[in-house]
């Protein structure tokens, strides 16, 4: 089992929701981050004095998959969040060593 | 009596009232989250503190019988008596005179609240309380003597003020740089952001504050005339042409017309016509609208080159904007628009006019800002006007208040 975790542009969530659940996948859980990367920040100005804002405002998305099936969430999540212009964000991967269903007991593969 | 005018007098006292806590929304969305409910707080407090302190005393030391060449009144409206034989000077009022102190009182109220941009983020709230009810009595009052009393020595002088250039922007405004001067810049301030959190509370505000604005000045003809009329007219095109002002040359100079100097410029207009609005006419109001915006807009930065921490530019937009206005009646003021006025420079009465209202400026300048200076000595040495650094850093909210502006989210909270 994997750990997907991916950096998305906010105005794609939806776009990479319904393309996850197109592909099948059962659950993702989201948060909204604040970071910077190659894109960096803006500058803002409130009556004339200007504040540099390094973080610009991310969304979170992690999913769990099994091994098989990572590949397909990857491509899923960034056929739908491209832009083509800077600050994307990114996709990575952890592995997995448990996953527990709270509710059943369930283990391992079962429980996703 | 007149029951119109008695309507509209006392109509306007509730919209200047309303003025307090669109004040409290316009300074609120300017500061960081963290002292939001301390921002509004100060200011809904001058609405309990001071309502009861004019009534007991402000009011009789404003309008009550002149002691003192014109310096002060006497105790004797002290507690509201005596009123039945009418208000000193005011022998012509067609309004009962509770209308007429209910509608000064909320005049009182928020011209303590205008200061409390200036030292935003890091007052400690019972300094405050006190250095509030002091100035109050102290400072307020004697001003508004001085030129809303027929018997004060500026209005004996011939210095015109319509709605409180002098009075409240000046007062106050000057009040807030000698707040500032005794308990110094935030801890980080130039160098540290400190953006506002909500510029969509500070334009709430300011939509508040115009509203209100109407009852501000066109109130001040107190009663439902034609200089009521001229005076609401007045307010509505210069705080429209405050607001160009200040977006023409903030688009200029930095290439973006934002919402926070839409919000600016008109205030920094509705300031300028306040002592002029009832006395000048035609388009003048959009020519004092338009310097004021586009003054204002430079004197904010004062505080960079200077080095004094007006939070929220108090001193950028109350002072100067009270200043260009008040000295303006001096260009505009046309008897043919109000004959209880004065001829001003451009209506042929020459400078005379012009020089009463830089003594009137100047007077107000001195006095406001001796007295305010040694009354925050005197607060900050006793009580103490600032929080600590450890306060200052936290957020005033949760350590004056033990409250918080926004539960959003449910981790930590209680429920």
């Amino acid at each position: 089992m994997k750990l997907v975790v991916a950096i998305v542009k906010p105005f794609k969530l939806d776009d990479v929701k319904a393309a996850l659940k197109g592909r099948g996948i059962p659950g993702i859980t989201v948060s909204e981050v604040q970071g910077f990367g190659r894109q960096r920040g803006h500058t803002e100005v409130y009556r004339g004095a200007e504040y540099n804002v390094d973080f610009v405002p991310k969304i979170r998305i992690e999913i769990l998959a099994e091994d098989a099936d990572v590949d397909a969430v990857i491509d899923a999540i960034t056929d739908a969040a491209r832009t083509g212009k800077i600050g994307d964000g990114k996709v990575w991967t952890l592995p997995v060593d448990d996953v527990v269903r709270i509710r059943t007991g369930e283990r391992g593969p079962d429980a996703l | 009596m007149n029951s119109g005018d008695t309507a509209w007098v006392l109509i306007s006292a509730a919209l200047v009232l309303f003025m307090t806590p669109g004040l409290a929304l316009f300074y609120g969305g300017m500061v960081r989250a963290k002292n939001l409910l301390a921002m509004l707080m100060q200011n809904f407090f001058s609405m309990g503190l001071v309502s009861v302190l004019w009534a007991v005393v402000g009011f009789s030391l404003a309008f009550g019988p002149d002691r003192g060449r014109g310096f002060i009144g006497d105790l004797d409206l002290v507690g509201l008596r005596h009123l039945s034989h009418g208000i000193p000077g005011f022998a012509t009022l067609t309004v009962p005179a509770l209308a007429f102190v209910a509608y000064q009182m909320m005049f009182a109220v928020i011209t303590p609240a205008l200061i409390t941009g200036a030292t935003a983020d890091r007052l400690r709230f019972g300094g405050y309380a006190v250095f509030l009810g002091l100035w109050l009595v102290l400072v307020y009052a004697p001003v508004a003597h001085w030129v809303f009393s027929p018997a004060g020595w500026l209005a004996r002088r011939g210095a015109l003020d319509f709605a409180g250039g002098t009075v409240v922007h000046i007062n106050a405004g000057i009040a807030a740089l000698a707040v500032v001067v005794v308990i110094g810049r935030r801890r980080g301030w130039p160098g540290e952001a400190m953006a506002p959190h909500s510029l969509p509370l500070t334009l709430l505000g300011t939509g508040i504050l115009w509203f209100g604005w109407f009852g501000f000045n066109a109130g001040s003809a107190l009663a439902a005339n034609g200089i009521a009329a001229q005076a609401l007219i007045n307010t509505q095109l210069a705080a429209a042409a405050g607001m160009l002002g200040w977006l023409i040359l903030e688009r200029i100079e930095s290439g973006h017309a934002t919402t926070l100097g839409a919000a600016s410029g008109a205030v920094a207009g509705l300031v300028a016509i306040t002592p002029c609005a009832g006395y000048v006419g035609g388009l003048s109001p959009v020519i004092i609208g338009l310097v004021a915006g586009s003054v204002c807009v430079l004197a904010v930065r004062l505080k960079f080159r200077f080095r004094f921490d007006d939070a929220l530019d108090v001193v950028g937009v109350h002072l100067v904007g009270g200043i260009l206005g008040s000295l303006m009646v001096g260009l505009f003021a046309a008897k043919s628009v109000n004959p209880a006025g004065a001829d001003g420079l451009f209506a042929g009465g020459g400078v005379h006019l012009l020089r009463e209202q830089a003594i009137a400026v100047g007077a107000t300048l001195g006095f406001s800002f001796i007295v305010s200076l040694v009354l925050a000595v005197l607060v900050d040495r006793t009580i103490g006007l600032r929080v600590s650094p450890e306060v200052e850093a936290e957020g005033l909210d949760t350590t004056l208040h033990a409250e918080t502006a926004y539960a959003f989210g449910s981790t930590g909270r209680l429920g």
